[in-house]
């Protein structure tokens, strides 16, 4: 998917510093358009919420979207990826189908799960994305067995593992990071950290702030990354995606984000100051940052963005065109896949 | 073309809301992202964010009006150099279009039909026939919601036993994810309303731990769903303890939280524990219906030495039913209730399929079948008394849960009647229960998935065997 930038993923890189030059203008152009594309279908989608047309819980991904489109970069095929609920943004950054998640958003069988899973549950085998789990932490073991069976498959694919910063005060994430160490499996942990589980701050949930740290007692290397610019989650993660998949044993990355909205629709976020929400928009938006660069850089003109912008308002347009007609799935399918014929 | 503003859903369990006020005038520019007006849910005020920008034309609902369907159009947006005679086509466009679009999959609560919660009905009609043990009858009433009724046990008892005290995800600062725990924090401090990290496993076990040590824990599971991440601590820790000490150390705790499908939410997140934790000796399980069950039982369980495990019911949290007025109004665990007397066949329900059930047996009414509605309140103990005394009087059984049939509490009772009532039996022990499949996300399927009043009618009208109906 981005070809150039991939046989470049492996290059370590010390300096911090990041210089929009150094990334080949289609990479840095497939940033552009896959953040925009992820930010433009979150909103498609909250609308759609409001409308009725989607229904039950709805987490979107606005202001976290240089987390996975940066992680996906320094991806190869044949790598696996697993996260939690809130995971449109990663369906889009690995070439899911927008139609197919979109039309899961509004339960219609045009969706991946034929409208049986919503927007929590998703697959694709051939993206290798294992889901959309709505068990807080519960990824983060499935993750790892994931990392088992490339190691056990001996295919030099690695996982990456999401989940969120309220997440890692689950058990069962310990649990996995001590098999996974113990056994050098290659899992790349990232943890989105926008600060918030629902209405818990970290500092109010999590004892010693700096969960980089939280593998070190299994000696699992971390480190912190700023996870609204996508140039520096690139930088900073090549790091990390290099250790696991020179057959280290696992990493672990704590990659600081925000999310804007509430953590799903119905959530006032009376938790946070309206100004925490605005400064982080106004100040430090991934798209925003990522465009004023390629501007000042000189990299491509406004006419080249605008461009974009209208490919991707076209996608997202065709989406939500496609999922509103999608028909219900039949009442048959209440019946279906359950367990499979043996 | 002005575009409509629409009443927005807010929450997965929304139909309608008041449109509190307005933060922008006629006339007013709007930017995407706006913040236009204030909604307020059944537990929240939030702030709706405009999706297109343009200047506000009219609008078309007022601030403070209640009751406003989702989907309704509330005001209406001009594009950029729009005019007055755009507005008023727009405007009468807009009167002519009438509540939520009726097309199944714009309408996500509809897997609720509004089950018309009946009031409780006041005791008076019990007393015709006489119990071994009537419910005692009240003079004065109080209307109050499911959640109210919830958090003035907790508070009643918080204010009365200074051991008890309440701990769970978001139970404290952003007082409870549902809502449950208003005002507790305020009232009793953070010393007794423990905000945890998510960690369902540790804060669990925590609560058994200082349950051993004597103090009161009210442990709230965000739902249900996620009390699977702490069924060993519940199972092995807390139900078992007692029998494990000879009877030299217990462990009085109370595990709560909303049990069962909600709304839209699938499969990890809809599904009833009933017959899992029923299944455990050494536990209490409650699973009120009413407000009145539901303050009664819970004062009750916090008050029980032994674990109790409370499942309430998320879509009955904002129905309002009769509470008793009473000074300390609790009611005894492992005693159901006959909600409504009939004579020719029995439904046994728990929590929200007891309101099914009512609806039922108004229709079967109708059709001439007199049906006996028992709210089983608590699953165990079972107030087998109950139900045989109606099975022997009616000689027909029907049970309704939304939960999976296999092992269910439906199973167990066909069993009961079996083994002691099968001469009073006319027909066999019926079952309505949810479908045994994962819960489906898709609005359709999922209205598919969960018992619906019309098949409790049905399968009355075949243990009656009476034809259907029209
Ligand atoms: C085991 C479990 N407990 C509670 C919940 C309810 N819940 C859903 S998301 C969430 C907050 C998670 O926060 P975080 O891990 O930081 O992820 P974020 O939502 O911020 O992406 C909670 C408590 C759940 N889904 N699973
Ligand atoms: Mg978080």
């Amino acid at each position: 998917m981005v070809a150039s930038r991939r046989d470049r993923a492996s290059s370590k890189d010390s300096e911090p510093a990041v210089d929009a030059h150094r990334f080949e203008p289609a990479d840095l152009e497939h940033y552009y358009r896959s953040m925009l594309l992820i930010r433009r279908f979150e909103e498609r989608a909250g609308q759609l919420y409001g409308m009725g047309l989607i229904g039950g819980f709805c987490h979107l991904y606005i202001g976290q979207e240089a987390v996975v489109v940066g992680l996906q970069a320094l991806a190869r095929e044949g790598d696996s990826i697993i996260t939690s609920y809130r995971d449109h943004g990663h369906m889009l950054a690995t070439g899911m189908d927008p139609k197919g998640v979109m039309a899961e958003l509004t339960g219609r069988i045009g969706g991946y799960s034929k409208g049986k899973g919503g927007s929590m549950h998703m697959f694709s085998r051939e993206k290798r994305f294992f889901g959309g789990h709505g068990i807080v932490g519960a990824a983060v073991p499935l993750g790892t067995g994931l990392a088992f069976a490339h190691q056990y498959n001996e295919d030099g694919g690695i996982c990456f593992c999401y989940f969120g910063d309220g997440a890692t005060n689950q058990g069962q994430v310990y649990e996995s990071f001590n098999m996974a160490a113990l056994w050098k499996l290659p899992v790349v942990y990232v943890i989105e950290n926008n600060r918030y589980g629902m209405g818990t701050s970290v500092e109010r949930a999590a004892a010693a702030g700096d969960l980089s740290q939280r593998g070190a007692a299994y000696g699992i290397p971390g480190k912190g990354v700023n996870g609204m610019n996508v140039l520096e989650v690139i930088e900073g993660a090549a790091e990390a995606v290099d250790h696991v998949r020179g057959g280290n044993g696992p990493y672990l990355l704590d990659v600081k984000t925000y999310r804007y909205r509430g953590h799903s629709m119905s959530d006032p976020a009376k938790y946070r100051s309206k100004d925490e929400v605005s400064k982080m928009r106004s100040e430090s938006d991934p798209i925003d940052q990522l465009k004023k660069r390629l501007l000042e850089d000189g990299v491509f003109d406004e006419a080249h963005l605008k461009d974009i912008d209208k490919q991707v308002k076209e996608i997202v347009g065709e989406a939500a065109e496609f999922a509103q007609n999608s028909p219900e799935p039949d009442p048959a399918e209440l019946w279906t896949d359950i367990l499979v014929d043996a | 073309m002005p575009t409509q503003i629409l009443m927005p859903a807010l929450s997965p369990t929304m139909e309608e809301g008041t449109l509190a006020r307005w933060l922008k005038a006629e006339g007013d520019t709007i930017e995407a992202g706006d913040v236009i007006a204030e909604i307020e849910t059944d537990k929240a005020t939030m702030e709706f964010e405009a999706v297109d920008e343009g200047v506000l034309g009219k609008i078309l609902v007022p601030g403070g009006t209640d009751g406003v369907k989702v989907n309704q159009p509330i005001g209406i947006l001009l594009a950029e150099g729009e005019d007055e005679s755009a507005l008023e086509d727009a405007v009468k466009a807009a009167e002519s279009k009438s509540g939520p679009k009726s097309e199944p999959a714009s309408a996500p609560a509809e897997a609720e039909p509004p089950s018309s919660p009946k009031p409780e009905a006041a005791p008076a009609p019990a007393q015709e026939e006489s119990d071994e043990d009537p419910e005692p009858t009240y003079d004065s009433f109080k209307r109050q919601s499911v959640r109210e009724a919830l958090r003035d046990a907790m508070a009643e008892e918080m204010r009365r036993d200074p051991d008890v005290f309440v701990m769970g995800e978001e139970v404290a600062q952003y007082e409870g994810a549902y809502k449950i725990t208003q005002g507790l924090l305020a009232e009793f401090g953070d010393k007794r309303v423990v905000d945890t990290p998510i960690t369902e496993m540790g804060f669990a076990g925590l609560g058994v731990g200082a349950a051993f040590a004597q103090l009161k824990p009210i442990v709230e599971f965000m739902t249900f769903n996620f009390s699977m991440q702490a069924i060993d601590q519940i199972i092995n820790s807390a139900a078992k303890t007692l029998y494990m000490a000879g009877g030299k150390m217990g462990c009085p705790i109370v595990f709560r939280g909303p049990n069962g499908a909600a709304a839209r939410v699938a499969a990890q997140h809809s599904q009833c524990y009933a017959s899992w934790y029923a299944h455990v000796p050494g536990l209490k399980v409650i699973a009120p219906w009413s407000a009145a069950d539901a303050k009664g039982l819970l004062k009750a369980a916090i008050r029980d030495p032994n674990p109790v495990v409370f499942l309430e019911n998320e879509i009955l949290y904002g129905q309002t039913f009769d509470v008793p007025d009473v000074e300390d109004f609790v009611l005894p665990i492992g005693k159901a209730k006959v909600e409504r007397r009939g004579t020719d066949v029995t439904l046994v329900a728990f929590s929200r399929m007891v309101g099914h059930c009512m609806e039922a047996a108004e229709t079967l009414a109708g059709e001439g079948i007199s049906a006996e509605v028992i709210n089983l309140r608590t699953l165990r103990p079972l107030d087998t008394a109950t139900i045989l005394r109606s099975v022997r009087k009616t000689n027909r059984v029907v049970t309704v849960e939304e939960g999976w049939p296999f092992a269910g509490i439906g199973a167990e009772i066909g069993q009961l009647c079996m083994e002691q009532a099968f001469d009073w039996l006319d027909a066999p022990v019926t079952r309505v229960a949810g479908a045994d499949v994962p819960m489906p996300y898709a609005a359709n399927l999922e209205k598919l998935a969960l018992p619906q009043p019309a098949q409790v009618v049905e399968a009355a009208r075949a243990v009656c065997y009476a034809s259907s109906q029209g």
